[in-house]
This record gives C-alpha cells, structure tokens and sequence, in this order.
C-alpha cells in the first residue's frame, strides 16, 4: 500500500481541538473494567510465594502440605514451566524472573505460586509451603556490585564490549560506548573543566493500579487472558512462547490500565495464571499486593556517572565525557547503553565520549520507566553543564543556546538532526517571565534540558464504516492517557466528519494485527500514522462508491470536508454526497466500507525540552518546596492539547517525585525496607504547585500531521532542573538524588562546616 | 470461621451481605457487589482509591471492616450521578481533562464530593490539603485541582 | 475468627479478659487493619468498641476533656472547645495519616499501636494527658507516657481497655503547640516531633512547660531539663537555643529509612524551637 507519511503542512479542523475523551463517563462513573474488576466463573484466586532472601540457591521446594490443603486446586514451582526459549537469552531471563528455577535473586523473586477457591485458603496453602534455601552473600549497591570482591550473581556472565573476553565472570554484563572526535585533544583546548560525580537511586513507576490478570486455559489447548498490560500483542507473544502454546490460541484482552509508565511493559504474574489455570483447569484470578509491586514488579536502574565538561572562555563546550552505571537487577539489560546515547544529546559537540557499563545486583529486574535511564544522565550532565557556566560567568540558559544541537548536528549518540526543537525551547525560557518573576531568601531557580528518542515501530489499525455512517476505529497500541480521543481526532480529520461520529476501541489480540506495545512514546505517533494511512484507504473505497453511484469514472471523484465531489465540468450538475449517503447504500455498491493499515512507523521524530523550576529550602531542616513549575517541549504538532499538557504534568511531577523523596531503600540484609506508598513517598497533591506547560510545535517531517511523541521527554529535564534550584537555594551542589532532606541538611551542614 | 449478615445502605438502596469477620468492606463493595468503582490501589490506607463516604465521613473502605457497616450509610463513585445526568464534579473532571488513566479518579471524586460539602468555597491550598490522602501518579494534580475549582463554582451557582 | 460489637465496656472487658486466643480492638482500625492485611495479627477474635455508650464522645468535664476512646481524629478538629483549650493536641492528632484515615483514626488507637512515631503521642504527653485503663480489676488513670513501653508494647494487662483520654483545663495564659518533620507535606509518618505546653504569666515569663519529643527513642521522650530550661525566663533566643540543644542531646534515635540519627538530633533541636515559639504566641507572650 503507498503510503506517504510525509509532513504536508495542511490545515486542520478537528485536530488540535479538546473534545472530551471517549472512554472519559466510564471513568468518572467507576463502570470502566481495569485489571483487577474482571472475574469469571468458577475463578480461584492465585497467590505467589516469594523468596525473603536477596540471594538464596533454592536446594529444595515442598508443595506437598500445600498441595493437601482443602481448597487448594493447584501448586506450581519453576517446574510447571519448564524451559522452552530454545536459546534465546533475554526469554529465559523472563522465565527465570517470572518463577525462579535455581536461585532466588532478589528479595520478592517467585519461587511458587498457588491457586485456591479463596484468597485466604490461598494464604494459608502459601504458608504449608516448605523452602530449602541456601543463602549467598548478596550485592544491592551498583558501585558495589563492580568491585572485585562483589558476590557473582551470574557466574556465566563476562562482560561483553570489551576489546577482548575476560577472563574472570562478573556482574558487569555489558560495556558501550558512543561519541566522536578527541576529548582529550578537546580538553586540552578548553579553558574550564568540570568534573563531578553523582549518583541516583533506584525509583518505581508508582502506578496506582497493581498488576491483575485472569487467566483461562481450557482443555482444548486454546487460552483467554484479561490483563493490565502496555502492550498485549507483547504479552502474548511472551506467555505463549513460555508455556508452548501457538500465539493465536491465547486471546488478550487488555483492560483499561491504571497506570504503567513503562512497568507494564513485561511479564511477571502472567504465564504463572496461566501455567496455575492449566493446572487447575479453571480460570486463575491473580492481583499482586502493592507490596509485591514494589517488590517484584520492574523499578528503574540506580546509576553512579561521573561528567567531565570542558569549555573555553567564551562559551564554547570543547569537549564533553561521562562514564555511567546503571543496575539492571540480576538479569543483562541496556539502560546503561541507553544512559549513554542520551546524555549529551541535547548539545552540538565536536568532542564527546560516553561509556556505559550494564550491572547486576540482587534487585528487581529493572524495567523501563517514562524515558527510561535518561533522566539520571541528564540530571548528572545539567548539574555539570551548570556548574561550568557559573565558573566561565556566563547565564546558564545562555550557555545552554550557545552550544545546543540543531538540525544538521552529528548527534553524540551518532545519527545526524533534522529539524529539532532543543533551541526553540531555550529560547522560549529565556523570554518566560518565570526566568524574570524575584525570588525570596531561601528560594532557587533552577532550569534544565532534556532529550528522548521516541519509537515508532509496528502498528495496525481498523476502521470500519457502518452503514448508519459512523465509524469504528480499532487500534492495537494501549491507550495509556487518552490517545483514543486523539486517534479518534485524527480519523475524524482525515475523514473530513465530526469526532462525535467515532468511536475508538482498544481491540483484542484476536481481532486485530500485531501491534508494538505503547512505549517509547509511540501510542499516538504511530497509531495516528496508521489510522490516517487506515483513513485513506477507507476514502478510496468511498471514492470508488461514489463513482459507482454517480457512474462516473473514479479518477472524477475527489474528496473533501466528509464528501465525494465529482471533479470536471461534465459532472457540474452532480451533488456532493457524503459519508452517511455512500455508507447507506454500501450493501448494494459493494459491501462493507473499511480501511485497513499494517504499517512500521519510522522516523519519530526526537523530542527536547527544557524545564524551569523554582524551590524553597528551609536551611534548618533541608526541607524542599517546589513553589512554581514550569515546562516548555516541542509537541510536534499537539493532536489533543489538553493530553499533551496532562503528559508534560504527569512528567514533571514524577521527576519532582524522584528528585526529592522517591527510592528504593534496602536493608543490610538485601531486603526491601520501604515496600509500600507510606514509605516510598510518591508526591500528594499539596506537595506540588501549578505545572505551567507551553507547547512548541516543531513539526516531524516524518509524520503527515508533524506529530512527535510526547510522553517521555517530560520527566528527563527534572532531575536536573531542581538540583540545580536546590543547589542555588542552599549554595552547595547536590550530587545524589534524591535529594532527600536528610541528604540536603547534610549538604548545608558540611558546606558551612567548610 | 462464621458470617456475619450485615444490612446496610450503600448509595439510597437497602443492601444485604455475609461477609467474614475480617474482610475489609472494600472487598464486600467489589467482589461481593460488583462495586468495582472503588479500586485496591494499595490495600493500607495510602493511596485513597478506595474512598467511600460512610455516615458523612471520607474513609478509606480497605480500612473499614464489612462487619462495621452494619446500619450504615455508604455512598460510592457509582451513586454520584443521578440517572443520566453527572455529578458537576464528573462533568468537570471530563471536561478538564483531570483524569489520564483514571484509576485513582473515583477516589478522587468521592474525596473532592467530601471536601466541597464541607468547604463549599476551598482555596487552591485547601483543595490540594483536602485531597492529599488521594494518589494520583498521571497528572500531577494541576488539572484535578482546577476541575474542582471549576465544579465549586458551578455548585455554588446550582 | 470472630467479630463481636459489645454494648458496655464491662462486656469488652469481659471478652478480652475471656479470650483464648489473640483478641483486637478495634476503633478506627487504620492500624489493625493494615497490620491484618500484612500478616502481623491474626486475631481470633475482634471487639469492635464503637458501639459502648459514651466512647465516641468528646465530653467536657469539671476539670477539662474526656475524650472517648472511639473518637475519630477528624471529630476533636471539629470540637471548638477542645481546639481552643488544646490547639496543639488537636493539630497532632489531625496530622495523622490523611482525611481519609482522620475520619476513622482515634488517639487512643495511635496511643496503644505504640510506635514511636505516633503523631498524638509527644502532644498528649506535653499537654500532661491522662488514660483511664478499665480492666477486670476496675479502673486506674495513668500518665500517658506511661503507656508505651517500647515499639509494639504497651503497659496495659491483659483484659485492660483504655475508655478515654483526659486533658485538663488550661490554665490562664497558657497553650500547648505541636510540630513534625516530614519530607513530603500530608500523608507521612513523623521523622521525628516535638510538642511543647507552656504557662507564662502576665510579664510573659514560663512558669510552667513541658517539652516531650516523638520518633527520638523507642518511646515519647518527656525532657524535663528542657522544660526547666524554659521555666523563670521569656522565651529569648539564648532559652531557645538552650531548649534546641538540650532537646537534641535527650535524643536516642536510629538511622532507618524515614531519617538519620544525625538529621533527627539535629531537628529535633529546630521542632523544640518552633513548637515552643509557636506556643509561646498562643500563650500570649510577646
């Protein structure tokens, strides 16, 4: 099919407007079904055991008490799961991570699961299940985990990327490295360097809704799985291949999501309902508790960077380096890779190096969260990229304009800009009057850049025509904050008709093609690009109609605003006619009206944005308040400006979040010590204030609209922004997020101490 | 372990369960009623998703045992509309986009109902104080906080 | 497991007293519950107290408050004499947890789960609260911090019930004031407290004070010598600072995963200071 995903330029009705979102009444009147609000006949409630130890060989497991207690339909251990990936690594650290098969590797690994007819008969059989661990010594910490004499987690492991193998296994899986030029020969031309070191710890997603599924599997080989899931086509691919059954067998359904930012992006309890239902031979409700959320699901990397930044006395950045560490959980991951294409993105250099270095520590296996391993590199770089303008004297934002990359600029992660919008927003927060509004004693400004790539990838959507002349549009891609109301905008724009006339459904795995899951940015990018290509399809069918109704060649029929015109003086006298009039007749003219698009969405565009912030500290306490927020990015084009504001809100908060109170805090013994919201400190609503946002719109070239992702990016600049505010406000610099008040009195107190 | 037969009223109507001793009246909402409107977000009393209004008082129903409700007054998300017409708050919160995801929305609403009965004419501080037993992690509150602005206003006019 | 809602509190007494395995009370149940959900308790048997007579009433007595032990936190914020007598009680105990939970929570409860960052705790204490224990062998009122005796425990005998909580009248010019550290702004459990009550009289000097810190020690901590450091003095910058220092030296705390012992010493100085300048202003000293 031709598809032109070029910009056009046109002007729009539909798109760009702020209509009240399909799927919004049930959500206000509590009738939307989101994981845990489905249930079947006959369901039995499955619970997972969990191993208490960060790193334990499991010598032997008794289900056999268990297995005897009344109402207990089904036990399983890695064994009812046995290995079927057939080679393919990343697959068996899955299986590994979903039900442990020779070791516990973290605090909250599975090691069994149960399936009973009531959870607490489900809690009991937990109980009568016996474990036989042998406990190792444990690594929680990422510097740590690197040093010689940490314990191996994986002793099949040497890292990879190096010149030559290593002799000796170790928990570093992976080294990368990106850049250009000579650093060395660069800071030898510079007339101020900055070196620093910071670290940042691990955060989780923080998603409201806990993972849920239910899980049937009948006898016929043939499975229905209701899940809470970013990506169910994924899921499916997953599940299937871990319990050998053919992929279209298993139907997903995904739910409406309360929340995933990236932690719903992987299995974890899945294949275990599945598995315990197969057993059981009934459906398997299975909800995980927060604490096992916190405890099992996939947190963000810790990280530990060290920055050098080198620049000449009038501005000039000569060269830039940074080494980072990103903790990956006991299975190899590429945050650090990640970390290190992103870290100084935002800038033209003519000099830069990043390595990467990939860890294994006995945490959860580390899962993606909204951009992920940017916001640590940036936060580290920002900091550094401030510190040395204030030592050359030169306005932070001016600094920044001076050396931000722009199209035509060699990326330092390696591919070449086109037209970007890193520039634009620093320009736009040098005119805000938030740069210009005094601040009080104890108050700091700080501001930052940030940088995400954004995915496009594999995509497939449906739009059907009824014969009443409103539209059905399926799409594949999880709608995670409104992107039915902006693909239902899009349709309608293309389509030429009224958005009320739409309605956008999440299809299951059984009623549409393949699609990527929603990450990367990529729900509205690629799903709109699809159903314009979809729409288009769909007005070419409603051409050929028209030119069967008015017996008209097609090549005469044209369509504009919701109607087929016929072109040429011949047809003068013909009438327009419009969607509602083709599709009634569409049972005589041919049947069903409908445009389908299968589709791999290249070219997101990459996505910057630059974020101001003002914070209070209180120099008795390091107590931090954010007083006044506010975001500038480059939207591309914004399909639904309401939605595009919400994700730029939504990112900043949770940056404010992990800049400030959020981490993972373990033990000495490797355990969790703060496995639920109390303690892991998500911000409320009278931590924040207002989140000002101003939307740029610098369009994609590779997206007929000019869309670019705009998920991500919002919580990259964060970290940094208020690092840098809080540095200014308390006059030390802060190098390790978060910057808890303990951390920042600690600050003040040796500062002044000197 | 023996039931206990609990009358209750939840949202007007005259509603009759068993339930076990210890189970929270969250469960008895969800899985007993098909109440899923208010949802488990946490299960300890953090996350405010599953606000109920019991006998004029905003609780968390996780923290409430089923037992208690024994001629009680509940009221929940689902009762806030009144046939097909929406609570201003509902209206409000579609119409300022106060919801992504929409799982913590309920409590939310719940929680916003109770705090405009109590302070029909709130601040922007004592908005953000009167719903900060409420989790959001999409939005950042800013667009929640100006949908309950706006509903005050419509209230007070109503 | 058994729920049972008695009418008197000889009956709660009773059922207590009688039961053969572990038995709850339960009031707010913002503390039992999640300790439920979590797997620390698993009470055979519990005795729901809201439904005794007089127990879910603030009442005002000859010498000052009564208030019940099933008395939601949210319900003393709402109670205009207490909240004029005792500003500082009445702001501790509806700091606890959120809305949500303050609708539910009681001080006794927060008393009885004896953690040593309960929020009403160091307040009561500064305000010189006292519990009436009801037990089989009758009624005894005691010192509130007499209560906790360590995290988790508290000093009351099998069978015994506190009924309520009783504060006193304040004395003219005088007023009590309660402050804690928490990194967020709601919903946190104290990293560490401080509540202070003073009387001045007309020349605005302290003739009377108590200082008691929370989340310092493994109980609420009563420092006296803090108390006399403010005592026969205005509240100058050289008695704060004294107050501050004394307060951080009485502490005994831990290093967890809510703060430092060095942040919680410290702070612990910087609350003591606020709380008795804030009280001080109540009090109507200038």
């Amino acid at each position: 099919m031709n598809f032109d995903p070029r910009f056009s330029g046109r002007k729009f009705a539909s798109v760009g407007t702020r209509p009240i979102r399909p799927d919004g009444v049930d959500k206000v009147t509590g009738r939307a079904r989101y994981g845990a609000d489905f249930n079947m006949a006959g369901q039995l409630v499955g619970r997972v055991l969990r191993s208490p130890h960060a790193h334990a060989i499991i010598r032997k497991i008794d289900t056999s008490k268990a297995e005897a207690l009344s109402g207990v339909k089904a036990v399983i251990t890695a064994a009812d799961l046995p290995d079927l990936t057939d080679g393919d690594a990343a697959m068996y650290d899955i299986l590994d991570n979903c039900m442990a098969r020779t070791k516990a590797l973290y605090d909250g690994h599975a090691v069994a699961a149960v399936a009973a007819i009531d959870a607490r008969t489900a809690r009991q059989a937990l109980k009568l299940i016996e474990v036989d661990y042998e406990v190792l010594p444990h690594v929680t910490d990422v510097d740590e985990a690197m040093a010689h004499h940490a314990p191996l987690i994986n002793d099949t492991i040497f890292t990879e990327g190096l010149e030559q193998k290593p002799a000796k296994a170790s928990n570093v899986t992976k080294r990368s490295q990106f850049g250009h030029g000579d650093v060395h020969q660069g800071f030898g031309a510079a007339d101020f360097i900055v070196e620093r070191s910071f670290k940042t710890e691990q955060t989780h997603q923080g998603y409201i809704e806990p993972h849920a599924c239910v899980a049937n599997v009948s006898t016929d080989g043939t499975a229905d799985l209701w899940v809470c899931t970013q990506g169910h086509f994924v899921y499916r691919q997953h599940c299937a291949q871990l319990l050998g059954m053919e992929a279209s067998k298993l139907r997903v359904t995904s739910s409406e999501i309360g929340g995933g930012f990236g932690g719903k992006t992987h299995v974890w309890a899945e294949p275990v309902a599945l598995a315990l239902s197969r057993k059981a031979g009934r459906p398997v409700k299975l909800v995980m508790t927060r604490d096992e959320v916190f405890r099992a699901s996939g947190p963000t990397s810790a990280t530990s960077i060290d920055v050098k930044i080198g620049a000449r006395k009038d501005g000039t950045i000569t060269a830039a380096e940074a080494t980072l560490r990103y903790s990956a959980g006991p299975y190899a991951g590429s945050w650090a890779e990640i970390g290190a294409m992103t870290a100084f993105a935002c800038y033209k250099l003519d000099n830069v190096k990043t390595v990467g270095y990939e860890v294994l520590v006995n945490r959860p296996k580390t899962a993606a969260y909204r951009a992920p391993s940017a916001p640590m590199a940036a936060f580290a770089v920002e900091s550094a990229v401030d510190e040395l303008a204030k030592e050359i004297g030169i306005d932070p934002v001016e600094f920044r304009i001076r050396n931000a990359a722009q199209e035509g600029t060699r990326s330092s992660y390696g591919p070449v800009y086109g037209p970007i919008g890193i520039g634009p927003t620093l320009e736009a927060v040098k005119n805000h009057a938030h740069m210009k509004a005094p601040l009080k004693a104890n108050q700091g400004r700080g501001m930052a850049c940030g940088f995400w790539f954004n995915f496009g990838g594999q995509t497939c959507v449906d739009l059907n025509i009824g014969m009443d002349g409103s539209v059905s549009l399926a799409v594949g891609t999880v709608d995670v904050g409104g992107s039915r109301a902006s693909l239902s905008l899009v349709a309608a724009e293309e389509l030429g008709i009224d958005y009320t006339q739409l309605k956008a459904v999440v299809a299951d795995t059984s009623s549409l093609g393949y699609n990527d899951m929603t990450d990367g940015s990529r729900g509205t990018f690629s799903s709109s690009m699809a159903t314009i290509s979809a729409a288009r399809n769909a007005i070419k069918i409603l051409r050929e109609r028209a030119a069967q109704m008015w017996d008209i060649s097609v090549d005469d029929v044209v369509w504009e605003q919701g109607h087929a015109v016929a072109k040429g003086e011949k047809h003068g006298n013909l009438g327009k006619l419009s969607l509602k009039e083709i599709a009634a007749k569409s049972g005589t003219t041919g049947g069903p009206i409908a445009g389908h698009s299968e589709l791999v969405a290249d070219g997101a565009g990459v996505s910057f944005a630059t974020h101001i912030c003002d914070v209070e500290v209180d120099p008795e306490t390091g107590s931090t308040r954010v007083i006044r927020y506010t975001v500038v990015q480059d939207a591309g084009k914004a399909v639904h400006p309401t939605y595009v504001e919400g994700q730029y809100q939504g990112g900043a908060a949770q940056g404010i979040g992990w800049a400030l109170n959020e981490e993972y805090i373990y033990g000495k013994d490797g355990r969790l010590q703060n496995a639920g919201f109390l303690d892991y400190r998500i911000p409320v609503c009278s931590d924040l204030p207002m989140i000002d946002t101003q939307i740029l719109e610098i369009p994609n070239p590779n997206h007929p609209y000019g869309v670019r992702g705009v998920g991500e990016t919002s919580i990259v600049p964060p970290l940094a922004a208020i690092a840098n505010a809080v540095s200014n406000a308390a006059g030390v610099r802060m190098t390790h997020i978060p910057m808890s008040p303990p951390r920042i009195l600690a600050a003040i107190e040796a500062e002044r101490e000197g | 372990m023996a039931g206990v037969a609990v009358s209750t009223t939840i949202n007007g109507d005259a509603v009759e369960y068993l339930c076990q001793p210890d189970e929270p009246l969250l469960d008895v909402l969800r899985d007993r009623l098909g109440l899923t409107g208010a949802k488990e977000g946490c299960g300890t009393g953090d996350c405010g998703a599953c606000s109920i209004i019991l006998d004029d008082r905003l609780v968390c129903s996780c923290l409430v045992l089923g037992a208690e409700a024994e001629g009680r007054r509940i009221e929940t998300v689902e009762g806030m509309a009144h046939g097909d017409r929406l609570h201003p708050l509902q209206q409000k919160f579609l119409e300022h986009a106060a919801l992504q995801c929409g799982i913590c929305t309920p409590g939310f609403l719940i929680a916003a109902k109770d705090l405009l009965a109590k302070n029909p004419d709130p601040t922007e501080e004592e908005i953000r104080f009167g719903l900060a037993g409420n989790l959001c992690r999409c939005t950042g509150y800013d667009k929640i906080v100006r949908a309950v602005q706006d509903a005050a206003i419509v209230m007070k006019g109503a | 497991m058994r729920y049972i809602r008695p009418l008197s509190i000889e009956d709660a007494v009773g059922q207590l007293a009688g039961s053969a395995g572990p038995a709850a009370i339960l009031a707010g149940g913002s503390d039992l519950l999640v300790r439920m959900k979590g797997g620390f308790v698993e009470p055979e048997l519990i005795i729901d107290i809201k439904g005794i007579t007089g127990l879910s009433e603030i009442r005002a007595t000859a010498d000052g408050f009564s208030i019940g032990a099933a008395v939601p936190c949210a319900v003393l914020g709402e109670n205009a004499a207490l909240k004029k007598a005792w500003p500082g009680v009445v702001e501790a105990a509806k700091l606890i947890g959120s809305k949500q939970v303050q609708g539910r929570c009681t001080i006794v409860g927060n008393l009885c789960n004896a953690s040593p960052a309960a929020d009403s705790v160091p307040a009561l204490v500064a305000a010189g609260a006292r519990a009436v224990v009801v037990g089989p062998s009758g009624k005894r009122t005691i010192a509130v911090e007499t209560v906790p005796t360590a995290p988790g425990r508290t000093s009351l005998a099998k069978g015994e019930i506190i009924e309520a909580i009783l504060l006193g009248s304040q004395a003219p010019r005088s007023a009590d004031a309660y402050l804690r550290f928490i990194p967020r702004t709601e919903m946190d459990i104290a990293v560490v407290s401080a509540g202070v009550n003073l009387t001045l009289d007309e020349a605005g000097v302290v003739t009377a004070a108590r200082v008691a810190i929370g989340a310092a020690a493994p109980t609420v901590l009563l420092v006296e010598e803090a108390a006399e450091a403010l005592i026969g003095r205005k509240l100058d910058e050289a008695a704060l600072e004294r107050l501050a220092k004394i307060c951080s030296g009485a502490c005994r705390p831990i290093d967890d995963k809510r703060g430092t012992i060095e942040f919680r010493r410290k702070v612990a100085g910087v609350l003591a200071r606020r709380a008795a300048q804030t009280a001080y202003a109540r009090a109507g000293g200038k």
